[in-house]
């Protein structure tokens, strides 16, 4: 960290403080990811790390070396709409897996299935009774 | 000043993304079922790709740019690659 005592201090400032915060938000999705007891709680706590947490750390490192070369540095916008994404996509994707694994094993603790969807048909439609009646 | 202030934010930020990363591992190892295990990479990969962002800040160069984005791809493929094959039994059917 040499060679930046003419940096801006609001900007350090602010780097630091968004800094601070997505680390801070990522930990929590991490400490949710171990705490929580059954995995379809679980697969809700790291999205905190992806959206607010990667958004805090991007936004600070876009202001950070725009700061630093005085001009606009926007190639962390690459990251943040390529997680921002492909998050969603991939949880599904697994989510889905974790529920096809889990009725063929007929598992207790698993979220209730809808009452007019029998549990053979659920899974291939996206559970729109209009289309079973 | 200012160099201060950042170089103390970016130590602790990188060490509670390391904290972040051990909770994830410690999923990854101890998770009940393999659906558990492909969750816990998951985060493991994104808590390095910002540990790697906040090596940019403190060097100051752009190029752990271009490894945060490898990253952020590998963990895209790597995890629907899993869960497909938690689902179906194999990934390129």
């Amino acid at each position: 960290m040499t060679g930046l005592d003419d940096f801006p201090l609001w900007a350090a400032i602010l780097v630091s403080l968004l800094l601070l915060v997505g680390a801070a938000l990522t930990l929590l999705g991490t400490i949710g990811l171990v705490r929580f007891s059954s995995f379809y709680e679980r697969v809700h706590a790291p999205t905190l790390g992806t959206t607010c947490g990667a958004g805090g750390i991007l936004l600070g490192s876009i202001l950070f070396f725009s700061v630093l070369q005085s001009r606009l540095a926007l190639h962390e916008l690459l990251i943040t709409v390529f997680v921002t994404v492909t998050t969603p996509v991939t949880l599904m994707l697994l989510a889905r897996a974790a529920i096809y694994r889990d009725r063929t094993e007929a598992k207790a603790n698993m979220p209730e299935s809808r009452a007019d969807v029998p549990p053979s048909s659920a899974m291939s439609s996206d559970s729109l009774p209009d289309t079973k009646a | 000043m200012s160099a201060t202030i950042l170089f103390w934010s970016v130590t602790l930020s990188q060490w509670m993304l390391v904290a972040a990363m051990g909770c994830a591992a410690f999923r990854v190892i101890a998770g009940p079922r393999a659906q558990d295990r492909v969750l816990g990479l998951d985060a493991l990969y994104v808590a390095a790709m910002l540990l790697i962002l906040t090596f940019g800040i403190r060097t100051g160069s752009t190029i752990y740019f271009e490894a945060a984005l490898v990253i952020a791809l590998l963990a895209f493929v790597s995890t629907a690659a899993l869960a497909k094959f938690l689902m179906r039994g194999e990934v390129i059917e």
